[in-house]
């Protein structure tokens, strides 16, 4: 399953592959920051959401970024979507530059990427039917009836949800889990964007649905060659779904690799101690305590100096991670990781 | 669409919600009525009076239902005219005069005596008046002279129960008891067949016209207020007027507050935190003494009224329920799609925010209209009310103002407060089972 | 990096209330439970009679997809009920005495807390944030008197050292912890009574993997030290495995599978757990996850006859008609195709 899109992924970095058309979404030193203001107007420090990231994402390429709650993989979602503006750092789309725009300039993104929702339920309109909720995004684009018709037919058809007349008229409510999520998936594919962004999309539907769901997602990615960014605290879910793996923590990017070698050798000590973390079905588990760092993910408002990780780490080495943060190392080809243990 | 339908479908399980349909839908029913029954116009012909609109009914008399309660049969207005039960009969005299006589007679057999007598007449000439007699007959067989040289006027009214000098001659009775017994027994009523005649001497030419009224204690399903105006009018009047006020005030305000509140909100910055100064600024600003003033330099007419009532109410406590209700909505995720695809400022207020609080506006603004009805009644018996509307507010007015309880004419203050009351009742009733259905966190109380 | 637990925990001298009863029999038997509740549109059969045994010393996993009953099954135990039950049946013997018997006020006094307690999903959230930590946590001994304030504080400290929390934030409010914390003081508010029963419905559910896994850590440490009893009831299978000597898989309200852990999550019985293993993505073993396709039956209108068998590729004949409770093995199973026994 792995081998059908394998690519090709050195040299990520130079400005030469940002020329070529293979690139979709290109993030250079990425910072979201928001500012706290105490009684509405006395400046009180940043949330810093997203605190230097850089990574690229190639045309049809499949990504998953792993963080927990409080990593920053919302706001990183948001700034790609265009919802939330950078402080600093590049991000382009299709050669096009989306930091430093106002949301009325980016009238160009909204077609180009499609956002896939936690909340199913929340996601839709509850007052709408399914195919309100399917026309909205084509008669904000101005597609004539005709178009929009043939469109929605096309969206419904490819998420399984038919027959299409059948659904067309119903509320939310009316539809499970699983087919809720399949018309907001519909809804993220109607304008045929290039790119796909989904924030832990199958993380409130039953077990055995999410496979399904993984799968359809799966299947239309290939079907149209689009980008995706799959965001998730779910490690377990990762392989079936991607091919490289974007680890997250404290509004940073600790590791990126392949999925196998994530799984194989993790290098960063916050991905050992995710895998350490996460079990199997096994019911050895029930005799066995797990090794893994105590305490709580850092705030975003007055991160530790040095490598966030550090409080927390069982490799910490004192004198050097408490005190300077540590760039991106490249141990093995294709895996980088911003650990001072790999210098 | 359907989930109205269900919706409403549960509505039975709401005992109260149906009884609060039934007072409303009753006072609709009134509404319809009275504006088929009693066209406007002639409402406020009759409400506002003019030459002898009030002539006919009495003045303070009860509804006539009080007679259930009373022994006997409690008086009625009788009306004789000269061209209908009366009779006139014209004798010429030369000098091209004539002798005009009118009768009135009429049957009297009720067992109480009558509020008031009048005699109302009309002599169409010119020139001089000459002296014109009245006369009274009794059934058994008397004949009071009542006024003998009295100048009649083009319209002329005689009050004779007001006639002081008759009063003496009944010895010191007033005439309305005085004229109905017999000297030997002033207690007890004369039933009987009376008649008053009316002689005077006209030019030939002359239009000669009376009619005498005799004044019953009660009238009507309602009584009649200090000008005999039958409080029917204003009873069944009350109903649209208050409700159209009502309605259109809770419109005015709650609708335009909803708007600016999802405005406002999705906006945010600058806007929002304008509007949300108005309303604090708003909230301290008197509505009643600002009414006042405007009434009292201005104009107290419904209508200016009702405009300033809905814009004082625009930036009321309300937008901030509004304005709470909509900051939730906005975090909800669909919001956050819809940015995503592009969804612009307008369309998102109107169809993605708006649509998602509308159904508990509902329940809001039902319970805002009787507020707002109160207001109207309150203007109204502070007298401020509109002076021309027949309005239930304003018969309260006039009920205080006559000292109607003091007096003992308990109908004409309690009839308008309970259609008051009931039209409150009515709507609370809707409004709280309607908020119940369509806030289902309630449900369990 | 993974240390085995004793396999026999050393006892400790006050750890649960229950004393020579224990030797003999189970310390649950649930028979029959049945909880329906009324809804607009009818009446929801929310738990269909299950019967199953729980002994000293084991833990429980309760697993199955949203809306399966199993919370539902913990409310009918803890007697936790709203408004609109319409049917609450069924006999619940704890330590051989049957408590659905006994009055609500009985019940509320002698079981609820003291014997049995519960953890409730993101309970963390419903902290009282004005009052201290502390008090909070001592609240159920200080209810009926059933202790002095000065040993209720003593006992506060106890299970605070217990699951893991400093001393110092029993004076602290609850918006000042983190969510581990917070629901480590759940976990230390329902201890405090010293239950014999502990349940724990989706404990960790809302917390992120590595702080789950501390807390899961501190469950299990709480397990072999106190001798607790915990049934824990979970849709996330994987979780479950963690805690698990006996597993209950249960489908549309029905109990469908009750096995030890070493055979649900090798080799399960029922279809249906089946395919619920076969739709667990795994880290470590690499296996192409499965997923079953339709919906579980709605609880207003169950279908006739095996519940399951509209999803289940081994049906036959047979299971139109409702199996009964089949014993197979060391657990039971409710399906046709296991009628030999």
């Amino acid at each position: 399953m792995c081998t059908e899109m394998a690519r090709s992924s050195v040299g990520y970095m130079s400005e030469a592959r940002e020329m070529e058309n293979n690139i979709l979404l290109s993030v250079k030193g990425l910072q979201t920051w928001f500012e706290l203001k105490r009684w509405g107007f006395l400046h009180a420090g940043f949330v810093r959401g997203v605190d230097g990231i850089s990574f690229e994402l190639g045309k049809g390429e499949a990504v998953t970024v792993v963080g927990e709650s409080g990593s920053g993989k919302t706001t990183l979602l948001r700034t790609i979507l265009g919802l939330a503006r950078p402080t600093a750092g590049k991000i382009t789309f299709n050669g096009r530059r989306i930091e430093g725009q106002h949301a009325s300039d980016l009238a160009w993104l909204r077609s180009q990427v499609g956002f896939v929702q936690q909340d199913p339920y929340g996601a839709l309109a509850p007052f709408m039917t399914v195919d309100r909720i399917l026309r909205e995004p084509l008669i904000v684009h101005k597609m004539n009836e005709e178009e929009q018709e043939q469109r929605i037919t096309e969206a419904m058809d490819e998420v399984r949800l038919i027959p299409v007349k059948d659904f067309l008229s119903k509320y939310p409510h009316m539809l499970s889990g699983g087919q809720q999520q399949r018309l907001v998936i519909a809804r993220a594919i109607i304008l045929h964007p290039s790119m796909i962004v989904a924030d832990e999309p199958v993380s409130m539907l039953d077990a055995s649905v999410r496979v399904e769901i993984l799968e359809l997602m799966r299947k239309i990615q290939q079907a149209h060659n689009l980008g995706v960014v799959y965001v998730t605290h779910d490690l377990s879910s990762v392989r079936y779904f991607s091919e490289r793996v974007f680890i997250m923590y404290a509004a940073k990017m600790v590791e990126k690799t392949t999925v196998r070698e994530v799984v194989q050798s993790p290098l960063h000590p916050y991905t050992q101690a995710l895998l350490k973390a996460i079990p199997d079905p096994e019911p050895e588990n029930a005799g066995r305590f797990r090794d893994i760092p105590i305490g709580e993910p850092p705030s975003l408002i007055n991160p530790p100096e040095g490598c966030r990780f550090h409080p927390r780490c069982p490799h910490v080495i004192k004198g050097l991670c408490d005190a300077d943060m540590p760039p991106e190392f490249e141990p093995a080809p294709d895996h980088f990781v911003e650990c001072w243990l790999y210098q | 669409m359907q989930n109205w339908l269900v919706r409403l479908k549960g509505l039975r399980r709401y005992p109260t919600l149906v009884a609060g349909l039934l007072f409303i839908t009753f006072f609709i029913g009134l509404s319809i009525y009275a504006v088929t029954a009693i066209p406007y116009d002639e409402a406020i012909r009759l409400w506002r009076g003019g030459p002898g609109v009030w002539e006919d009914t009495p003045r303070n008399a009860g509804p006539v239902w009080f007679d259930f309660f009373t022994e006997g049969r409690t008086p009625r207005t009788i009306v004789i005219r000269s061209g209908d039960t009366g009779t006139i009969t014209e004798e010429a005299v030369g000098d091209g005069m004539k002798l005009a006589e009118i009768v009135l007679p009429f049957q009297y057999d009720y067992d109480g005596f009558p509020a008031e007598l009048r005699l109302y007449s009309e002599a169409q000439y010119q020139g001089s008046r000459e002296p014109a007699t009245v006369s009274w007959q009794t059934p058994d067989g008397r004949t009071i002279i009542l006024q003998e040289d009295r100048k009649l006027k083009t319209v002329d009214t005689y009050y004779i129960s007001q006639d002081q000098e008759l009063r003496m001659q009944l010895s010191g009775m007033a005439p309305q008891k005085g004229l109905f017994v017999s000297p030997d027994d002033t207690e007890n009523l004369l039933k009987g067949d009376y008649q008053l005649v009316l002689t005077t001497q006209v030019p030939e030419t002359a239009e000669l016209e009376a009619k005498l009224v005799v004044y019953g204690q009660l009238y009507g399903l309602a009584g009649t207020d200090h000008r005999g105006r039958d409080l029917m009018i204003a009873l069944l009047w009350g109903a649209p007027i208050g409700l159209m006020f009502g309605v259109l005030a809770a419109v005015g305000a709650e609708i335009s507050t909803f708007v600016l509140a999802a405005i406002g909100t999705w906006l945010g910055g600058k806007v929002d935190r304008l509007f949300q100064w108005l309303t604090q600024v708003n909230l301290v600003i008197p509505l009643l003494p600002l009414l006042i003033l405007v009434g009292h330099f201005y104009s107290r007419s419904i209508w200016t009224m009702l405009g300033m009532v809905i814009a004082l109410n625009i930036f009321s406590a309300t937008y901030l329920t509004f304005r709470a209700m909509f900051l939730q909505a906005k975090e909800a995720p669909y919001i956050e799609a819809a940015q995503a695809y592009g969804v612009g400022n307008f369309r998102m207020i109107f169809r993605y925010l708006m649509p998602r609080i509308a159904p508990t506006l509902l329940p809001q603004f039902v319970l805002i209209i009787p507020l707002f009805v109160f207001l109207e009644a309150t203007l109204a018996v502070l007298g401020l009310g509109d002076p021309t509307l027949p309005t239930w507010g304003k018969v309260i007015y006039d009920a205080v103002d006559e000292g109607a309880l003091y007096n003992g004419h308990y109908y004409w203050l309690v009839e308008p407060a309970v259609l008051l009351m009931l039209m409150g009742v009515g709507f609370a009733l809707i409004g709280y089972s309607l908020d119940r259905v369509f806030n289902p966190r309630l449900r369990t109380l | 990096m993974m240390r085995k637990l004793n396999q026999k925990p050393k006892p400790i001298a006050d750890a649960t209330a229950a004393g020579p009863e224990k030797a003999s029999g189970p310390l649950l038997k649930v028979e029959d439970v049945v909880l329906y509740f009324t809804a607009t549109q009818g009446v929801v059969r929310a738990v269909e009679g299950v019967s199953f045994e729980l002994a000293h010393g084991q833990s429980l996993a309760i697993v199955g997809e949203s809306g399966c009953g199993k919370t539902s099954l913990a409310r009918a135990i803890l007697r936790l009920l709203p408004r609109n039950v319409a049917t609450y049946e069924g006999r619940i013997f704890l330590n051989g005495t049957d408590i659905m018997k006994f009055s609500d006020e009985r019940f509320r006094r002698d079981v609820r807390w003291v014997k049995i307690s519960m953890v409730s999903q993101a309970a963390m959230n419903s902290l009282n944030p004005v009052i201290k930590l502390g008090q909070q946590v001592a609240e159920p001994l200080l209810l009926d008197n059933r202790t002095d304030k000065k040993e209720a504080f003593e006992r506060a400290r106890q299970v605070f050292r217990i699951v893991g929390i400093p001393l110092a934030f029993l004076d602290r409010y609850a918006f000042e912890l983190s969510g581990g914390m917070r629901q480590r003081a759940i976990i230390a508010m329902a201890l405090i009574a010293n239950p014999i029963l502990v349940i724990l419905d989706e404990p960790t559910s809302a917390l992120d993997v590595l702080t789950q896994a501390n807390i899961m850590n501190a469950l299990k440490k709480i397990k072999q030290e106190l001798r607790l009893n915990f049934i824990f009831i979970t849709h996330d299978i994987a979780t479950s495995s963690e805690l698990a000597d006996e597993v209950i898989c249960m489908y549309a309200g029905q109990l469908v599978e009750h096995s030890t852990a070493d055979r649900f999550y090798r080799d399960p019985l029922h279809p249906y757990a089946q395919k619920l293993m076969a739709s667990v993505p795994t880290l470590r073993v690499y296996k192409k996850p499965e997923f079953i396709t339709g919906q579980p039956p709605s609880l207003l209108n169950p279908p006739e006859g095996c519940r399951f068998a509209d999803r289940c590729t081994k049906r036959f004949e047979r299971c139109r008609e409702e199996p009964p409770l089949f014993v197979h093995g060391d657990g039971t199973v409710k399906c046709w195709l296991y009628e030999r026994g």
